[in-house]
């Protein structure tokens, strides 16, 4: 390869308007297409050629296969990519916003806050895995905050894609990726499981709610092999202002075990997001690290330790999804109820990885029109918790798969349809109209507005129809 | 040594006289852009319709289509030829040597055991030894083809009858991927390429569907795609044949 274009500049129809950054693997550069774009445009070019690793050019051709057929908000946009045999570059949307290094300067950051932008990665994670990609390098310096809030993933060098052959993958090549946020089975060379980057998600928001490194930045193979077996000190034991919640969660992320961690983004989302419905156990109280024996019986096993094999990113969130069910608790139908909850039983069954949301919608309090109003608020969300949880009951569901919510909207299908897309509903169960009602009157019912704007599957339940007495002649 | 005019190539593997699955891929290749075919080996052998899928390969072999011999050709024209073969193939290969024409016969005589156009090479089973049909089911096998195959940066076979792709990234062995339906895979010229197309006349990966992959040369793009096809149709012809029913079978259940 060449030089590299200096500013003033063009390169294939690209005018270089300034320098960004200069590191190791390469420059980033702002740059002017011919034909403005209407969003502002980077241009990164790798540092290639005599003298720099191999892993450098491969690195960058994961990069633009990756960035080219990845979409939606939570990556730059790609433009185009400079043919690798004359100059290799990527021109990609300048995606303007906050590091989240620049956060990691004042760390620790309230819990709150934690919380958000911990909410916010994870939201970004789910759209990728979604999209059969692991990041596997998810750390601080490779977030961007936009000012909508909405996270987006700026380094794609190091990713793995289920849809084609990983240039990446090779059998004795030391573990790629940044030493304080690595999974443990990174470390071991797998590179197909979305859960690690749950991992490094856990990691994060440890450095983060502590304002230290939950492994520290281990440089040899052993440090790296440590995090297999031992676990950090709990969140809490430094500092005690952060809540068990956010313990739970963050240790629930650095399971050493990818099948002891949440199974996908979109669960960790969810439950950043509620905190009041976050079931803790002994891994949100605990002070101390786990025993010594406990330890020994880690190490022990990850001598040995073969991770198993991962089929797609995909299809871990296939079985591992988020089901809400409106339930209705102002109307009494028991066999509406009833035939709800089969179907949700079903549901739960097929894919036991799965999540119940249970939701009701109640008027605001303003919309009441009550004296205090604030009480009488709460009186009404509380009756409609102990509504939700009487009718999930039968379910026999583990506490910490169920949540209950009673939401606040005088639109009670825009308020569901809200909720299940900040929470990345993968379906909705509710009950069907009544199905001897007009057309005209069904336009306008709850279901019909779910089912025609839900952003996922729609079940309509309807009980069966009272029998027919068979016996009489009618 | 010809040129290659043409820039997307679909290319099939042991057709194994399916009729209903060539026809079907052949019609998916040409909606999808196809401007040449490439045959690799396995024409013949199982299925119930060697005349017909002869005489359309045929037809577009003299338009400049290009075929190698398979293992079960061999057996079609010769009873030599069906050596290690088990029972049901031996009696279809017999049966397949009893109703092709002379015309037929020509043809697949004329195969080569390998195929070279610039940097695209065929070949039915291993290009470590043509004649000899060797199977490539691992990344030790892969790499004794992709080093006998005169520096190709494409090798394409059959013979395996699941669809597969071996790439090298400069280690020591290239590496498996089992390739996604539908998927345009990157396959640029400074790796080597090694890709099982997969079974067009019998899948064995518990899916019907036919296999075949698209070679786009412009893009450099390898797609492997899944076609479904009559099936019933053909494992009737199977059975209405006097053919072993187990055939027929394997064509109901992928396998």
């Amino acid at each position: 390869m060449g030089r590299l274009p200096e500013v003033g500049e063009g390169l294939d129809g690209y005018r270089i308007t300034g320098k960004l950054h200069s590191g190791g693997m390469g420059v980033l550069l702002t740059v002017e297409p011919a034909e403005e774009l209407g969003f502002p445009l980077v241009m990164k070019i790798p540092r290639l050629g005599y003298g720099e690793p191999a892993e450098a050019v491969v690195s960058y051709e994961v990069e633009q296969l990756v960035l080219s057929v990845l979409k939606g908000p939570h990556v730059p946009r790609f433009v185009a990519a400079g043919d690798l045999a004359a100059t290799p570059y990527i021109v990609m949307e300048l995606v303007e916003g906050e590091c989240l290094k620049e956060r990691v300067e004042r760390i620790p950051l309230p819990p709150e806050e934690v919380a958000d932008v911990g909410a916010a990665v994870a939201t970004a994670l789910r759209a990728i895995h979604q999209q059969e990609v692991v990041h596997l390098d998810v750390k601080p310096s490779n977030i961007i905050l936009r000012p909508t809030g909405e996270a987006v993933f700026v380094d794609f060098g190091l990713a793995h894609h289920a849809h084609y052959p990983d240039l990446l993958a090779e059998e004795s090549r030391a573990p790629m990726g940044s030493a304080p946020y690595i999974s443990p089975e990174q470390v071991l060379g797998v590179r197909s499981d979305p859960r690690s980057d749950l991992f490094a998600l856990g990691a994060m928001l440890y450095e983060l709610a502590t304002g230290k490194l939950p492994f520290g930045s281990p440089t040899g193979p052993s440090g790296l092999r440590k995090r297999l077996y031992t676990e950090p000190v709990p969140p809490r034991a430094i500092r005690k202002e952060i809540p068990e919640w956010l313990q739970e969660i963050i240790l629930h992320l650095l399971e050493p075990d990818a099948n002891q961690r949440y199974a996908t983004a979109a669960q960790v989302a969810f439950d950043l997001t509620h905190a009041d419905q976050v079931v803790v156990t002994e891994r949100g109280q605990r002070l101390e690290r786990a025993g010594l024996g406990t330890r020994f019986r880690r190490w022990f096993k990850a001598k040995g330790m073969e991770p198993a094999a991962v089929v797609r990113p995909s299809a871990q969130l296939a079985n591992a999804r988020i089901v809400l069910a409106a339930v209705a608790t102002a109307h009494t139908n028991e066999a509406l109820f009833q035939a709800q909850r089969d179907a949700v039983r079903r549901l739960l069954a097929a894919d036991p990885g799965s999540r119940l949301a249970c939701v009701t919608v109640v008027k605001p309090a303003s919309v009441a029109g009550a004296e205090t109003e604030d009480d009488v608020a709460t009186t009404q969300a509380i009756k409609n918790l102990v509504h939700l949880r009487h009718w999930a009951e039968p379910l026999q569901l583990d506490p910490a798969t169920v949540s209950f919510h009673a939401l606040e909207g005088s639109d009670p299908a825009a308020t569901v349809l809200a909720y299940a897309r900040a929470n990345a509903v993968d379906q909705i169960v509710i009950g069907a109209p009544p199905p001897d009602l007009p057309l005209r009157a069904l336009m306008g019912t709850f279901a019909t507005k779910i089912a025609a704007e839900a952003p996922c599957t729609v079940t309509l339940v309807r009980p069966p129809a009272p029998g027919r007495d068979h016996g009489t002649v009618g | 040594m010809a040129a290659l005019p043409a820039m997307k190539i679909a290319l099939l593997a042991d057709v194994h006289a399916n009729l209903e699955a060539l026809t079907a891929c052949l019609d998916h290749a040409r909606r999808a852009g196809a401007e040449d075919h490439a045959f690799l080996g396995d024409l013949v052998g199982y299925g119930a319709d060697p005349r017909a899928v002869l005489d359309v390969v045929g037809e577009l072999a003299s338009r400049g289509a290009l075929a190698v011999r398979g293992n079960h050709d061999d057996a079609a024209l010769s009873p030599a030829g069906d050596e290690g073969m088990n029972q049901a193939a031996k009696r279809a290969a017999a049966w397949t040597r009893e109703v092709i024409g002379p015309d037929h016969r020509a043809f697949l005589e004329g195969l080569p055991f390998q195929v070279r156009r610039e940097a695209v090479h065929l070949v039915h089973g291993s290009a470590a030894a043509p004649e000899k049909h060797l199977y490539v089911t691992d990344a030790r096998a892969a790499s004794a083809s992709l080093s006998r195959a005169d520096g190709a940066t494409w090798l394409f076979c059959g013979h395996v009858h699941e669809p597969a792709l071996y790439y090298t990234v400069g280690g020591a062995r290239p590496l498996p991927f089992k390739p996604v339906p539908g998927v345009a895979i990157p396959v640029p010229s400074r790796r080597q390429w090694l890709a099982i197309v997969g079974s067009a006349g019998q899948p064995r990966d518990g899916n019907t569907a036919a296999c075949y992959a698209m070679l786009d040369l412009e893009r450099a793009t390898l797609t492997f795609h899944r076609v479904p096809y009559d099936w019933e149709s053909a494992a009737r012809k199977i059975l209405a044949a006097g053919l072993p029913e187990r055939l027929a079978v394997r064509l109901q259940k992928g396998e």
